[in-house]
């Protein structure tokens, strides 16, 4: 059998798609004469496939031979299935080829553990020194660290890199004993720790020394899969803050748990991927990252998962109701941005618009504010929205959990084709981050 | 100012001749109602009155934006006569008028109804912009890329300087077919042409195998079990299609 790239191609990205980081973002970087592409900041997306995923980088694995086994992956050592590798060229004439044509902004490179971690990222080096120093390739390069390597095969590879991302993917550790069985917590997070420090090392060296090169200058991430153990929200959101203050993440990303492979100790192939849940947890991500959130603000030991009714925000404002309605035109930024249906952009906008003026309802529909759920937290210049009668806190409580109606009793097993319960609204929050 | 409801404008189109009218209506002291770009239908008894454009008029107010407004609202007005709003030339010249009463607070009123008009259209212009940079599919025709697109704001200005940093050493061309333009790059050296009509050649054999590459890892990268059509619509409307490669039908 003749295996040519178009077969190769196939192969190496139907195994790579279960990652599900596909930003391009985090470094500015000017295009050279003699040189072909660029890198900028906020990332570009190329297209969306058909499950409506942002597509932003050619995104392959180099080989899909693995002498690893963990068993929720595709490319476990058991699995019977066909084995192909891109040699370095032919990933470079791919990349430059696609690049040119403007169909990516860069390439995600992952692979399997061919012969061991480092002999591994021995040969990523390989197709990445080709491509940054002989193709003279500027544009985004995300690639994956190998667990197992050695310390300084990865700093050489995140010196060619924009982003390195190594994968928790399960986040506790029995968890990882039980199904990625080659992969320990140390072996995941040394080189998380180490990338972590290489990080700031190239920062304080670029103060000192101008030339000096950088080490993944977009920073570093990781991915945790949600739904194949039965790990809670709250665990993965409290493990979600350690990642970002400990070895100060750029992004971490959830992936709906995708049965491939029957196994006892996996949910039965038939089962839907949790899509709401993770859902919920990019927007609690968010809170994190932008709303000035802390993890045991949104969950605890008595309530360990998001109520898949009510977006994370929304449910903390519903259990603290004695902080509203809040003065539209007095309150603080750190408070507005705590309104339901209220995100950094509208909050931004209320503070500039609050210089010239006071705001009152119409106003802030002028301003691109929703209302729909912003309504029952606010007043606008001392009165609440006319027409709208509360008359106690059980009032708003089921007048919002008439927006989130779901039909019982088990959201998740409904197929999401059929219902869409993650709305246009959810979907655009969720890009944009504005909750 | 004498406030003549009946009041048109005519000019030539150009970003200077729209300075010039909003120089004119403060030099007169009069307010027009509509200000008219050429091609755009007359009615019978139209008395337009012709603005000639002239640089020297025209700089005078450019310049007098940041001095008395602020360098934002001169790059909002700059942004803003690229949008396809309707009636821009009239919103601007209302923006300015405000701009030059309030002065750099106009920038803070989003309440106000021309503000707000006027943003809004930006922002529709620069998110556009913004999603260009990702949907341009160049084709390589011997040495050169040639992309076609079809905005509905005047995105080339704005694309410009992505694809000229990105591209330094390729010769490329942008055609928009909306606005009959294109962006012409060749040597280091970028200019915005008109172009009314562009018949491209039949592409190679090296082409035809790269757009069935990237068709194919278009495909393949989509997770069946995540199938979510309209999410894809909301994200990549239609309208974008018909020139993305891994969209068009064979
Ligand atoms: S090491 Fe990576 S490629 Fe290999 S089986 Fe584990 S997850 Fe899959």
């Amino acid at each position: 059998m003749i295996i040519d790239i178009y077969d190769k191609l196939t192969i190496l990205s139907d195994s790579a798609k279960y990652d599900v980081a596909c930003t391009s973002s985090g470094v500015d970087r000017n295009g050279k004469l003699g040189s072909i592409g660029n890198a900028v900041k906020a990332g570009i997306c190329h297209s969306f496939s058909a499950d409506g995923r942002c597509i932003s980088l050619l995104k392959v694995l180099m080989t899909n031979v693995c002498i690893f086994d963990c068993k929720y992956c595709v490319n476990r050592v058991s699995n019977d299935t066909l084995r192909v590798g891109f040699t370095p060229s032919e990933l470079a004439e791919l990349t430059i080829n696609f690049y040119r044509r403007n169909y990516i902004e860069g390439l995600f490179l992952s692979s399997g553990v061919i012969k061991s971690p480092n002999n591994t990222i021995e040969q990523m080096i390989k197709s990445l020194e080709l491509l940054r120093n002989v193709y003279h390739f500027g544009g985004y390069i995300h690639v994956k660290a190998i667990p197992g390597a050695d310390s300084e095969l990865i700093t050489r590879l995140g010196l060619l890199a924009d982003r390195m991302s190594i994968n928790i993917e399960l986040p506790s550790q029995e968890s990882l004993k039980l199904l990625a069985p080659n992969k320990t917590k140390e072996s995941i997070l040394r080189p998380m720790g180490l990338i972590s420090t290489k990080i700031q090392e190239s920062s304080t060296d670029l103060v000192k020394f101008r030339h000096a090169s950088k080490f993944v200058p977009a920073g570093q991430s990781t991915q945790l899969i949600v739904g194949a153990t039965p790990d809670t929200d709250h665990k993965i959101i409290t493990l979600t803050e350690g990642l970002y203050k400990k070895y100060h993440l750029k992004r971490v990303f959830f992936s709906a748990y995708m049965p491939v492979a029957e196994h006892s100790l996996l949910p039965s192939v038939n089962t839907k991927p949790p899509l709401l849940r993770e859902h919920r947890l990019y927007q609690a991500d968010w809170l994190l990252r932008f709303y000035g959130f802390e993890a045991k603000e949104l969950l605890d030991e008595q309530h360990p998962n998001f109520n898949l009714q009510v977006d994370p925000k929304c449910n903390w404002a519903l259990n603290h109701l004695e902080q509203f309605p809040l003065e539209i035109n007095k309150a603080p930024y750190e408070m507005l941005l705590r309104v339901p249906g209220i995100g950094v952009t509208g909050a931004r906008r209320i503070l500039t618009a609050r210089k010239s003026s006071s705001i009152d309802f119409s106003g802030l529909k002028k301003m691109g504010i929703v209302l729909k759920r912003a309504q029952y937290f606010i007043t606008c210049k001392g009165k609440i929205l006319d027409g709208l009668k509360i008359t106690s806190d059980g009032a708003i409580r089921a007048l919002m959990a008439n927006q989130y109606l779901l039909p019982s009793p088990y959201p998740e097993q409904l197929s999401l084709f059929n219902e869409p319960f993650i709305t246009r609204e959810d979907v655009q929050q969720c890009l944009t981050g504005q909750i | 100012m004498p406030d003549r409801t009946d009041l048109i404008y005519a000019y030539d189109g150009s970003f200077v001749g729209l300075l010039c009218c909003v120089f004119e209506s403060y030099a007169q002291k009069e307010i027009p109602s509509v200000i008219r770009p050429p091609g755009v239908q007359q009615s019978l008894f139209d008395t337009a009155k012709w603005i000639e454009s002239d640089e020297h008029k025209a700089d005078r107010v450019f310049n007098s934006i940041p001095a008395r407004i602020s360098s934002q609202a001169q790059e909002l007005v700059k942004l803003g006569f690229l949008t396809c709003a309707p009636h821009k030339e009239l919103l601007i010249y209302q923006f300015l008028r405000l701009g030059f009463t309030y002065g750099s607070q106009v920038m803070t009123m989003l309440t106000n109804d021309t503000v707000c008009a006027l943003q809004k259209a930006v922002h529709h212009l620069t998110s556009e912009s913004h999603k260009f940079k990702g949907f341009v599919r160049f084709s390589v025709y011997g040495e050169a890329l040639v992309a076609v697109i079809e905005p509905k704001n005047f995105v080339l200005p704005l694309l410009s300087l992505h694809f000229c940093d990105r591209f330094r050493n390729e010769a490329f061309m942008i055609y928009d077919k909306t606005n009959s333009m294109a962006l012409v790059y060749r040597s280091q050296k970028a200019e915005l042409i008109s172009v009314d009509e562009l018949t491209l050649p039949e592409v190679d054999a090296t082409e035809v195998e790269y757009r069935r590459l990237w068709k194919q890892f278009y495909t393949t990268v989509a997770i069946e079990g995540r199938n979510n059509p309209r999410c894809r619509m909301t994200l990549m409307p239609k309208r974008y299609w018909g020139q993305m490669t891994e969209l068009m039908h064979d």
